[in-house]
């Protein structure tokens, strides 16, 4: 009988051991693991002689992406007052198109705090967890189509910039949908 | 009362230090009941604090502008400034800095020359009702901590009842075993007393039984074909999820909580992931997308109602939160105190979740911007994740069938109207699937 439990136990044991080895901390066994790990290097991966130790890295200086028109204006207060004057180069023929793409891009990167009517009520500010969100119709600040631009690049105050999420003709898109929004409120 | 600058009339030098002289009364016992008072309405002014100011000014600490906590009472004291001073601060600041202001551009210069916005539509009693909350004290967080502390409690002793529970139980069963050995031990006992010899009978029965199985070719057969069903069955179930995550939960080197942020707070997929829409890859987001909200929000203070009795049981307190935001501007280099960037900072070493070997190839913006398929299609309900993990098992058989299975969104799409006449013409069908579309041909995928 005795013979028996200790049977019985070691199976249990060997149950849990198994059961320990599907940890979920770490990945799976591979089959084939030279078709599943790519010889080149793939996005973000750890790579020991690269600056910062990864694949990510910002372009090399004085260089730009093919296609890519820098912003020329600083991000100073004079920078800001000259973005003022900048019409928006996007073709007014397209405007309803432009609007559509404005309005889909604003619902991602805008409307957590400046709110769906650019009143300045997000559910971020709604959940007070960041405050202060102006109206874009507050008079005092009279924004215009170049100065949206402007401030999507660089940021203004506790705003960031959100150059890394969209691109030059994307901004334009999102500042024209702002002006409207403001004729709206 | 401080020396007044304009003295043009003498009835609005007596309203504006009778309103000051309110002010400065109601700053003093507002300490006991905030509510009260006749010029300024804190309830009121925080309303409007939260509108038009605290996007650069908090009341304790620097942001982009100074902290304002008894910024009426400390002006007067420190700098000999008065409320004429600061409504003519708040409607025009920058006319005040070129007029030559002293205390005007000194605090110009030393927050890095962020000019004020003005606020030319704030009336004075809009400016009392700032100012008295301004002087308010900052609501204790009493209320809170006990109710945190009960919580914290009744979880702990929710775990002990089922300590006790299950200890019971262990207590219970080793009885119960107990019970049965001495009760086999007697039974022994009395059969010897009886004259029975137990080893001559066991042993007779258990050979005949194993020798008439053995005898049997018939059931011998059946048993092993039986068997080796059974270790075939097995031995495929596990081969065939080797190489699949499905369910891998990596701990990550910053606690980020998409239930905090997707589910709570609401933010889209993309605002963060926003490579998604445009590239093969859906990016992590570099940490200064992190700081365009953590910029402002540098502690965690949860929901309403407080953390939940299983957030604290996996210790997700808010304390333990505003931990991980520190990591974030120790990584990013964000130096809290003076609200600028060191500049050193150190790379964060995410955990990859969903991983797709490396002989096949798959785009995320061809899937997101073009067939506006949901992240949680295939991503799972990550907005309820606390930590991500894998929620779909990527292997092939799952991506077919799901490209056997959904249509094709042509609509207002000029590249697939002509295709699409011609595809549903062969197919005879309206709706084409992305199976119909060439979305099996292995070439596509795999090249």
């Amino acid at each position: 009988m005795m013979n028996s439990l200790i049977k019985s136990g070691i199976a249990f044991v060997l149950v849990l051991f198994v059961s320990a080895c599907a940890d979920k901390d770490s990945p799976n066994y591979q089959y084939m693991p030279n078709m599943y790990e790519p010889v080149g290097y793939e996005a973000y991966q750890k790579v020991e002689w690269l600056p910062n130790g990864s694949v990510a890295m910002a372009p090399a200086k004085n260089t730009v992406a093919r296609g890519f028109i820098p912003y020329d204006l600083e991000n100073t207060a004079e920078g800001k007052e000259l973005s003022r004057l900048k019409a928006s180069p996007l073709d007014s023929l397209n405007s309803a198109t432009n609007l559509l793409k404005g309005k889909e891009l604003y619902a991602i990167y805008c409307a957590l705090c400046h709110g769906n009517k650019g009143d300045g009520q997000g559910t971020l500010v709604k959940r007070e967890k960041i405050l202060g969100v102006p109206s874009y119709a507050d008079a005092a600040r009279d924004i215009n189509v170049g100065g949206v631009n402007h401030v999507i690049y660089y940021g203004l105050n506790s705003m960031g910039s959100h150059a890394s999420q969209l691109n030059p003709e994307e901004r334009w898109q999102v500042a024209e949908y702002v002006m409207k929004l403001k004729q709206d409120l | 009362m401080k020396k007044v600058i304009y003295r043009n009339q003498i009835s609005k030098v007596l309203g504006i230090s009778l309103v000051v002289f309110l002010l400065f009364s109601i700053s003093i016992f507002a300490q006991d009941e905030p509510a009260t008072g006749s010029s300024g309405d804190p309830v009121k002014g925080k309303t409007l604090f939260n509108q038009n100011c605290a996007a650069c000014h908090s009341l304790t600490r620097k942001m982009t502008g100074p902290p304002l906590a008894n910024i009426e009472s400390r002006l007067s004291e420190d700098e000999g400034l008065d409320r004429e001073w600061l409504n003519a601060w708040i409607k025009n600041s920058a006319g005040m800095i070129k007029s030559g202001d002293a205390y005007g551009n000194k605090i110009y210069t030393e927050y890095a020359q962020a000019p004020m916005t003005a606020f030319p539509t704030l009336s004075d009693t809009d400016i009392d009702d700032i100012l008295a909350y301004t002087a308010a004290p900052p609501p204790a967080p009493v209320a809170v901590a006990v109710t945190v502390d009960s919580k914290d409690g009744s979880a702990k002793s929710s775990d002990i009842t089922n300590e006790l529970i299950l200890g019971a139980l262990i207590v219970v069963f080793a009885l119960l075993i107990m019970m049965l050995i001495l009760v086999k031990k007697t039974l022994k006992r009395f059969a010897i007393a009886k004259g029975v010899d137990l080893d001559e009978a066991y042993a007779g029965k258990g050979l005949s039984l194993w020798k008439a199985f053995v005898q049997n070719q018939f059931l011998v057969l059946v048993t092993s074909i039986f068997l080796l069903l059974a270790a075939a069955y097995f031995a495929f179930g596990w081969m065939m999820q080797v190489g699949i995550d499905q369910g891998y939960e990596p701990i990550q080197p910053i606690h980020y909580s998409h239930k905090i942020h997707a589910g709570d707070n609401k933010i889209e997929c993309k605002y963060c992931h926003s490579s998604a829409r445009v590239s093969k890859q859906s990016g992590i987001p570099s940490l200064n997308v992190c700081m365009n909200c953590h910029k402002s929000i540098y502690e965690y203070q949860g929901n309403p109602e407080g953390p939940t009795k299983e957030d604290l049981a996996n210790g997700y307190t808010n304390e333990f939160y505003t931990g991980e935001i520190q990591k974030l501007y120790k990584a990013v280099g964000w130096d809290e105190e003076n609200q600028k960037y060191t500049g050193e900072t150190q790379p964060v070493e995410w955990v990859q979740v969903h991983n797709l070997p490396d002989l096949v190839y798959f785009d995320h913006s061809q899937h997101v911007s073009v067939a506006e398929i949901e992240c949680q299609t295939c991503h799972g309900p990550v907005e309820e994740m606390e930590i991500v993990s894998q929620y779909s098992p990527l292997t092939m058989g799952w991506c077919i069938n799901c490209h056997k299975e959904t249509n094709v969104k042509v609509e207002g799409n000029e590249y697939y109207t002509k295709i699409h006449e011609e595809l549903s013409k062969k197919y005879g069908v309206d709706q084409l699937t992305a199976a119909q579309m060439g979305g099996l041909e292995c070439g596509k995928c795999h090249y």
